[in-house]
């Protein structure tokens, strides 16, 4: 055992030594410990550097607000963690630990060449020196820097562990497991009401697995504690949860918690969540989050060595660990003799204790002297020595004159400081609650809740120990649903005492030549907030950022309230004015894998698949992403591309048939007496005049008078349609149809069914498609006399209950078959094996895109934009001229919105037959044009047309249709490409195919 | 005429907490009260009153979805055009809407001790039997889901979701069960 | 995530709801009659309402009824939820806690 563990006490298990690493050097600590203890065991102070003058730091807290042990925790290449406290990394056997920012060794680091050169490098630096010459920012400046500063390296490998996610409700929530926290939670079981307390911690006690001197229900605090936590745990509705962060808190009670379920571990078994995340949705929150102490600001405040004087208490009290042989005490507070005289019981050499205050009369400083350590009144520190290691300090005595007495230099090798208590109500604030200042505290406590939330014990401020527990069953008991005051009582005693404190610098700080920190983890000195006050800023915002006060990863939990103060000093303002910054979640850095959980790979998104989809797997189809759609892009045979299998399903589908899963079309199903009538208000086209068997191609604009949707709507009875929608386009149509149905057009009587996934939906296109459908349906006449273009009919099909509509969206003869989805892979298969003797060729969506170009069919969203009227699109045919109203009609009313030189929907050939257009290419009216170029419209589809031996595209053209024959150029990378504009419309102009 | 296509159904995972249920005739009821009073005596459904409640009668059950929205089940061996036939009569005249959507989702089945856990694993609503009591039942998410869930037994309930996010659903259950159910 | 009153449902998290804009916004009965500038403020002008804002919202993922809330757009907090077609209520006073 090391000479700087103790022989007994604490909650570290001394029968279980653990084995660790850190910076490749082995160590060895105890079962309990955290690696900060563990490491102060050793003697081990020298952490890591700093962020950007790469000095020296050490251990300054005992828990989450560390501003400056940040170590990196490996388990191996892809299990990389940097950035952690190294007062929360628990240990465990093997732990392998590394510093920060530091080359070629913590030691010996080269980059502490910025600490001599800091008069270089005040705030503000980066704004204004490396403004010259621009182009050196990117290659040079900040490539530099950033080598240079900065905290840990991310893993580069992709995280392999799994992480978990929840949601949960409970009554009330408990925030901290401290005293105040488990007295709420006792409270609020108590009274029935289902409970959740977590904590951050591996244990629940919060302060009180500190304290030698509590005495709580007639037992020291330990046993008490044991007593709550089995109390709670054996409770059926109260869930506990240990290394359990409320990271944020959101709208209506909503509490973000990440529990971390195996950093603990040595071996996690293979397969664990590393974390999972908690969204707790509590009736009641009671937040316990207690406090921060704060550290003093004095010159050379930042030496390894250099801590809290309650992080020294909890290193000896909890782990058995004497963070030095011999202290000094800085201190503002009666608190800070506690630790003093704990160390000094503990065989520790306090070499003296200096009192900012004027006078140190409580029970506390008597005790010390009454022990023999003396006690400096007035103290301030002038500065500190030793190289990676604090091995002295200078204070000296204030006159009233403010100007130092007499100087006394004492050796040491730790230093203790105690500034006083910062409430820890980040919580608060997130919830949107208002704080208020309170001059008796010296700091800003919770005033008025936004939400259903109370704050208890030492976080609003009530730090007695018999308080806090009072107030904790207080807040329980009102957060329980039955809100009946609480049987409970608990009597508690405690030694400590919480009188005095200390914002700010320290008398004659900032005289001192050795540098103050304010916030360790930045690197902010009481000059570089001197510096931005001079520059002009007032409010803490403003000051924040030109600093980058509070703005490192501990979010300034130790040294926001006195850079407030010393920037309020500065500038002579009150601090409630100087403003508070705002806090924002998480509390604590929280892990990316924990707020993606399970949502990675497969599980990202849903992936979509039709009924026919493992067919077309099979038939080596290549799939493209449509929405969360799996849709068959093309099947390619015996090694093609798809520029040959698509030119192959193209001329297939033209000269014999093709099939074609067409299952992610949008299906709607209007069924009611209105049904007509509100088709007819909500589309373009006229539908009351349409038959029952019969199909329209109807358009959807918005109101705005824009195209939205498009789809193929069969009249199926009179009181009943069977809509088409776009692939993507599913979910919105139904969102915005529901929206007339409901909010404009209560009084008519129809109703909205999603039929997209009932059905499975097959087409068969080409010439030779009534044939195959003769081997495949039975009931109906095939023939176009009863089943013309455009025409629906229920059939058998293959033996199934379904539709036949024959519609083309090839410009071929053509049906789409319509069968329950479960038998949407018998039916396919059958088809299929009918088409055999016919030629029938399965095609995907690109051949399905270039077959509905050369008919000049648009596709919403790719010729259409959202600016794109139904006449723009060549469309106006489709426009019930004597409907008095439809979505989007009035707009399309408005003169812009007939100007002759609104762009058209066209075609263009290029003149040299060969050259394939850009989509998205602009489309100019003059060759070699230097920019600003004049341009008339854009290409939106572009395809090599098998049928045509050509290329052929789309295009949106200012005044289009009245340039057919004109030749525009098209800007593409190799140079303009001459084009000819032709009628969208590149087969079969009289449509006698789709007839036939 | 070849001979009638093969039904498939979704292949989904089974195990001693989850299994994907067998085929069933669904139909998507939607009108007023009068409807619905005169549908409910041909098919067990509940009031529009009762908000988020199943009726159940045997092997058939109604669902309340919405305010005039109603989901109705029942075995695979009622045919849908026999249960849409003897709805249309019940109902007659009155304004209504009645849509087969058999195939258009799948029911999974979640149950036992950790049914209400793995639920919440991504579904945001308070599953505990006070607050989701039995025949409770209701649209909700599952992750990115859309599903119906409804509560079936205090250890069981039923999950309803369109076919092609019914293997989405079921993977996420699984990876959310390796925490509890190993 | 909020928690909404649907009125017909009770308080469900705000992942089943979509947001539908400004309420009590009406369609004209017959667009044709407004001139271009009514018609646009229709269309396009919302009152952006800094405190108690009427607005629209759809359980979509659950009973799928559109319906009105009454939202303080300083606080998130909900202070009535009403059934389409129901008139805007008096806002309520004292805390909504």
């Amino acid at each position: 055992m090391s000479r700087w563990r103790t022989a007994a006490g604490g909650r570290v298990d001394r029968a279980h030594p653990l084995a660790f690493r850190f910076d490749g050097t082995r160590y060895e600590g105890l079962a309990g410990d955290t690696l900060a203890s563990a490491l102060l065991a050793n003697g081990v102070h020298l952490v890591g550097r700093s962020f950007k003058y790469h000095r020296p730091r050490g251990i300054v807290t005992a828990g989450a607000e560390e501003p400056s042990a940040l170590v990196t925790v490996r388990r191996d290449a892809a299990r990389v963690t940097p950035d952690l406290r190294a007062t929360q990394v628990e240990l465990y056997e093997g732990l392998e630990a590394q510093s920060l920012n530091r080359w070629p060794s913590l030691a010996r680091d080269v980059g502490r060449i910025n600490d001599w050169l800091s008069p270089l490098f005040p705030a503000g630096f980066y704004y204004k020196t490396f403004m010259w010459p621009k182009s050196a920012w990117k290659s040079l400046y900040e490539p530099v820097i950033r080598h240079a500063a900065g905290l840990g390296v991310a893993p580069s490998e992709p995280d392999p562990d799994r992480y978990a996610q929840c949601y949960a409700h409970c009554d009330v929530l408990v925030v901290g497991a401290g005293p105040a926290g488990l007295a709420a939670a006792l409270a609020a079981a108590d009274q029935g009401a289902r409970v959740m307390i977590c904590d951050e911690q591996n244990e629940f006690g919060g302060s009180l697995l500190a304290d030698r001197h509590a005495t709580i229900d007639g037992t020291d605090a330990a046993t008490w504690v044991g007593r709550a936590v089995a109390e709670l745990a054996a409770h059926p509705r109260v869930v506990c949860l240990p290394r359990t962060t409320a990271f944020g808190y959101f709208p209506h009670n909503l509490i973000g918690l990440a529990e971390r379920l195996t950093d603990h571990l040595a071996a996690p078994a293979p397969h664990a969540a590393r974390e999972r995340l908690w969204q707790v949705r509590a009736r009641s929150v009671v937040i316990a989050a207690g406090s921060v102490e704060r550290p003093l600001v004095f010159p050379g405040n930042d030496r390894p060595g250099v801590m809290l004087a309650g992080a020294a208490r909890t290193y000896l009290n909890r782990y058995g660990v004497r963070v030095g042989d011999r202290v000094v005490l800085v201190t503002a507070t009666d608190a800070g003799y506690e630790a003093a005289i704990d160390l000094r019981d503990a065989g520790v050499e306090v070499a003296g204790i200096a009192d900012l205050r004027p006078t140190a009369n409580g029970e506390w400083p008597a005790a010390a002297r009454a022990a023999g350590i003396e006690v400096s009144e007035s103290a301030t520190v002038l500065g500190t020595s030793g190289n990676l290691r604090v091995a002295g300090i200078t204070i000296a005595q204030t006159t009233a004159s403010g100007a130092g007495g007499a100087r006394r230099s004492l050796a040491c090798d730790a230093v203790l400081m105690s500034g006083g208590y910062t409430p820890s109500v980040h919580l608060f604030s997130q919830s949107r609650g208002k704080l208020r200042w309170s001059d008796a505290h010296q700091a800003f406590l919770p005033e008025r809740s936004a939400e259903r939330e109370r704050s208890a014990g030492a976080c609003r401020g009530v730090y007695d120990l018999a308080e806090a527990i009072a107030d904790g069953l207080q807040a329980g008991a009102d957060a329980a649903p039955s809100r009946t005051a609480s049987a409970r009582r608990i009597a508690a005693t405690s030694a400590r005492s919480t009188d005095g404190g200390h914002l700010g610098a320290v008398p004659l700080a900032s005289e001192a030549s050795q540098k103050s920190f304010v916030d360790w983890q930045h690197d902010v000195t009481i000059k570089d907030l001197a510096i931005a006050t001079r520059e002009g800023f007032r409010s803490i915002e403003h000051v924040k950022r030109f600093t980058t006060t509070g703005m490192a990863t501990d979010q300034g939990k130790t040294s926001n309230l006195n850079a407030l103060a010393i920037v309020a000093r500065a500038i002579d303002a009150p601090i409630p004015r100087v403003g508070l910054t705002t806090f924002r979640m998480p509390y604590t850095p929280t892990s990316f894998g924990t707020f993606a959980g399970p949502s990675r790979g497969d599980l990202f998104d849903p992936i979509r698949r039709t009924p026919i989809h493992e067919w077309a797997a099979a038939a080596g189809a290549v799939f493209e992403d449509v929405g969360m759609w799996k849709r068959a892009r093309y099947f390619p045979e015996h090694g093609e591309d798809m520029h040959a299998a698509v030119a192959r399903e193209c001329r297939a589908v033209r000269s014999a048939c093709g099939l074609f899963d067409a299952s992610t079309l949008g299906k709607i199903e209007i069924v009611g007496p209105g049904a007509a009538e509100f088709l007819e208000r909500l589309y373009v086209n006229s539908w009351a005049n349409l038959g029952v068997g019969r199909c329209r191609y109807g358009i959807l604009c918005r109101e705005d008078g824009f195209i939205t949707d498009d789809g193929v709507i069969a009249r199926l009875a009179a009181d009943r349609f069977h809509v088409t929608t776009t692939t993507g386009g599913a979910p919105r149509v139904l969102a915005m149809m529901e929206d007339y149905r409901q909010t404009e057009w209560p009084d008519l009587e129809v109703w909205l069914t999603s039929t997209t996934e009932q059905w499975a939906v097959i087409a068969v296109q080409g010439p030779k498609a009534r044939d195959v459908l003769r081997e495949c349906v039975e009931g109906i006449d095939l023939e176009s006399a009863a089943l013309p273009h455009m025409s629906v009919a229920a059939a058998r099909i293959c033996g199934v209950e379904g539709l036949v509509m024959r519609v083309s969206f090839t410009g071929e003869l053509g049906y789409e078959l319509n069968v329950p989805a479960d038998y949407g892979l018998g039916v396919w298969k059958a088809v299929h094996a009918a088409g055999a003797g016919h030629g029938i060729t399965c095609y995907g969506t690109e051949t399905m895109h270039v077959l509905r170009a050369e008919k000049g069919y648009i596709i919403v969203g790719q010729d259409t934009d959202g600016t794109v009227t139904p006449d723009d699109a060549g469309l106006s045919w489709a426009v019930g001229r004597k409907k008095p109203d439809f979505v989007g009609r009035r707009s399309l009313q408005r003169q812009s919105m007939q100007a002759p030189d609104r762009k058209q929907l066209v075609g263009l050939r290029p003149r040299d037959g060969r050259t394939l257009l850009d989509e998205g290419a602009q489309v100019a009216e003059q060759p070699n044009q230097r920019p600003p170029m004049r341009l008339v419209g854009h290409v939106t589809s572009s395809y090599q047309s098998a049928v045509l031996g050509a290329p052929i595209a789309l295009a949106m053209i200012a005044g289009g249709r009245a340039r057919l024959g004109q030749t525009l150029v098209v800007p593409m990378p190799g140079g303009d490409v001459a084009v000819e504009v032709v009628s969208p419309v590149f087969y079969d102009p009289k449509g006698e195919r789709i007839n036939a | 005429m070849r001979e009638t296509a093969v039904r498939n159904v979704p292949d989904l995972p089974a195990s001693d907490w989850m299994r994907p249920l067998p085929p069933a005739t669904r139909v998507a009821f939607q009108g007023g009260p009068a409807a619905r009073a005169a549908a409910a005596q041909a098919f067990p459904l509940p009031d529009a009153q009762a908000v988020c409640r199943a009726r159940r009668d045997g092997d058939r059950a109604g669902l309340w979805l919405g305010p005039d929205e109603c989901l109705l089940i029942a075995p695979a061996t009622t045919a849908a055009g026999a249960l849409l036939g003897a709805l249309r009569s019940a109902i007659g005249a009155t304004a209504h809407s009645l849509v087969d959507v058999s195939h258009r989702q799948v029911g999974i089945e979640v149950r036992g001790p950790h049914a209400e856990r793995l639920l919440n694993g991504a579904c945001p609503l308070d599953l505990s039997l006070d607050r989701f009591p039995v025949d409770m039942c209701t649209r909700t998410v599952f992750a990115k889901a859309e599903i119906v869930l409804w509560r079936t037994d205090e250890q069981q309930f039923r999950v309803e979701v369109w076919r092609s996010f019914a293997p989405y659903t079921a993977a996420l259950l699984q990876e959310i069960a390796r925490d509890y159910v190993g | 995530m909020l928690l909404i009153p649907c009125p017909h449902c009770g308080e469900r998290p705000e992942i089943e709801f979509t947001y539908g804009g400004e309420a009590h916004l009406v369609r004209p009965a017959d667009p044709s009659t407004l001139d271009d500038a009514a018609w646009a403020d229709y269309l396009y002008m919302r009152s952006n309402t800094k405190g108690v804002h009427a607005e629209r919202w759809r359980h979509a993922r659950g009973c799928g009824r559109f319906f009105n809330a009454l939202r303080d757009t300083t606080t998130d907090q909900f202070l009535a939820s009403y059934r389409i077609g129901e008139p805007k209520p008096a806002i309520p006073t004292g805390d909504p806690r």
